[in-house]
């Protein structure tokens, strides 16, 4: 299980989590939904411990991650994989050595059975025969399974989706989102999935809760959250802006100032 | 960092700078004690820093040489001691401008790239990838470079020594007309083996200062393309810096423990 109490964080002056309570637990998978630049990849790094809060507490399995030596963070890390929104794979290694990264790391086992985890963990993403390939000269989504591939070659208990379907065409968003659910549900493993997606949260989630200015807004399962009459809750499922946005739009358009302006000298 | 202390960022940003790279110093040392990267990267850094490096050192000693015989031979011509010319050149070279010139083409060659890479990695998310995957970065982008710096700058610098007083030598035995067998006589009577162990240890600091600061520099550059470009730039301008503050100290640590007039 997993729990974050009353996290709060500030980046670049700007107070980003303000109190940030949630709960995920075991096998079940979270999506956490928000607006651009809220805060969401910010609270995913916490729960991996590669940022640390200012305050509050990050628990996995019941141990606070803010207390651990880097050693005991490294080995609670072994537990976890984490896609990037970016994908981050290492430019400078091909795609078999980025997928048996952390196998090299980590495990000591004969290279014929890394060759296979490899191989099969490729084939879980529907890729095959781009081992010898480099990262540039794969498409994004490609990209992105490699990722979700290497995420997965520990065989994790916990994999963190970093907005995975940002930047690919609907098809290929289905295709990640259907592995995420395949994953979740072949290898048993706790989800959380960061996305402002809602095509991919609805298809993904067993429970969904919204980060807005700071705190969970809402968290509950996924018919609750799409049939909230909570304006900002709805807006944001429905991606309808605020009066007030709209206004700002119009209120800033170019030609009305300069006609104002002309205006006024001809005053 | 509150109003009144941002008057002061000129003197705190370089004081930020200093700590930070001490800091990776340390903990650089720590990695080198327990688990060495792999072989494959380490060989890879030894080619880029030490292999790829060798033409733009070797040209940068050659010519050097030869300026310095061609300006030397022109003063010492006056009070007629042109032999000592071999002299002149021997020393410079492998006590100081060896050294120097290695070290500062290799910030502007290798630190920048080392910048570049690392920063390039720091903002797609790549050392993030690392930690995550429970390696350490130090171990992996940091060790591999320092070790090849430290251990492929003082070869560098023999090679450039080497060259640079192959090329004074044909300027003045060759053109200038200069004894060959003074030439030669006088430049071993003034270099020792302490000469040469002082601009060998020389550069070793430097390559050391380059590997660390340029990876600190990664390390923290700022989001986007512009950030890694002026990441690469601070990382040369302040290797540069520190390889000229450094050798005067150095020089003067080194003259402490072996006076030269004594």
């Amino acid at each position: 299980m997993l729990e974050i109490r009353n996290l709060h964080k500030h980046l670049g002056g700007k107070h980003v989590l303000r109190g940030v309570n949630l709960k995920v637990e075991t096998g079940e998978a979270l999506v956490i939904i928000g607006g651009s630049g809220c805060g969401k990849s910010v609270l995913l790094k916490h729960v991996l411990g590669l940022m640390k809060p200012d305050e509050g507490e990050v628990l996995v399995e019941g141990r606070d991650i803010g207390k651990l030596t880097e050693r005991e963070l490294n080995d609670l890390r072994m537990k976890f994989g984490m896609l990037f929104q970016g994908g981050a794979l290492f430019d400078s290694m091909t795609v078999y050595d980025n997928v048996a990264f952390a196998l090299d790391e980590h495990e000591k086992m004969p290279l014929a059975q890394k060759q296979e985890i490899v191989r099969k963990k490729l084939a879980i993403v529907g890729l095959s025969k781009v081992e010898n390939m480099f990262p540039g000269d794969l498409s994004g989504g490609m990209k992105k399974r490699v990722a979700l591939a290497r995420a997965i070659a520990t065989d994790p208990e916990y994999v963190l989706y970093d907005e995975p379907t940002t930047g690919l065409d609907p098809i290929m968003s289905d295709v990640i989102n259907e592995l995420i659910v395949k994953l979740k549900k072949t290898l048993k493993i706790t989800t959380i999935v960061v996305t402002h997606d809602m095509a991919s949260a609805r298809k993904v989630a067993d429970r969904m809760a919204m980060l807005h200015e700071g705190t969970i807004r809402i968290h509950a399962k996924p018919d609750e959250i799409f049939a909230s009459t909570d304006e900002v809750v709805a807006n944001f499922i429905h991606g309808r802006a605020s009066q007030e946005q709209l206004k700002e739009v119009w209120e800033y358009e170019g030609i009305e100032q300069t006609e104002g302006r002309e205006g006024q000298k001809a005053d | 960092m509150s109003t009144g202390l941002r008057g002061f960022r000129f003197l705190l940003n370089p004081l930020q700078t200093a700590g930070g790279v001490f800091l990776l110093f340390l903990e650089t040392l720590k990695s080198a004690f327990g688990l060495w990267p792999r072989r494959r990267i380490l060989v890879d850094q030894f080619y880029l820093i030490g292999y790829r490096s060798t033409p733009v050192v070797l040209t940068t000693g050659f010519f050097t040489g030869m300026v310095l015989a061609v300006q030397s031979f022109n003063q010492f011509r006056r009070v007629n001691i042109t032999t000592m010319v071999g002299a002149v050149v021997g020393v410079s070279m492998v006590k100081e401008l060896g050294p120097v010139l290695t070290g500062l083409m290799l910030a502007g060659r290798v630190g920048a790239a080392i910048t570049a890479e690392i920063g390039t990695m720091h903002v797609t998310e790549q050392v993030d990838a690392l930690r995550a995957m429970a390696a350490n970065p130090i171990r992996f982008l940091v060790l591999p470079r320092v070790m090849a710096a430290v251990c492929l700058t003082p070869i560098l610098t023999l090679m450039a020594d080497f060259v640079g007083i192959l090329g004074g030598s044909l300027i003045c035995v060759g053109i200038l007309n200069v004894e060959w067998h003074f030439y030669y006589v006088n430049m071993l009577d003034w270099l020792s083996v302490w000469e040469i162990s002082v601009g060998c240890a020389k550069s070793s600091c430097f390559g050391l200062l380059i590997a660390l600061i340029s990876a600190y520099k990664g390390l923290n550059t700022e989001p986007g393309a512009a950030g890694v470009g002026k990441a690469a730039t601070e990382a040369v301008v302040t290797s540069c810096i520190m390889i000229l503050v450094s050798d005067f100290f150095l020089t003067v640590m080194f003259q402490a423990i072996k006076p030269e007039w004594a």
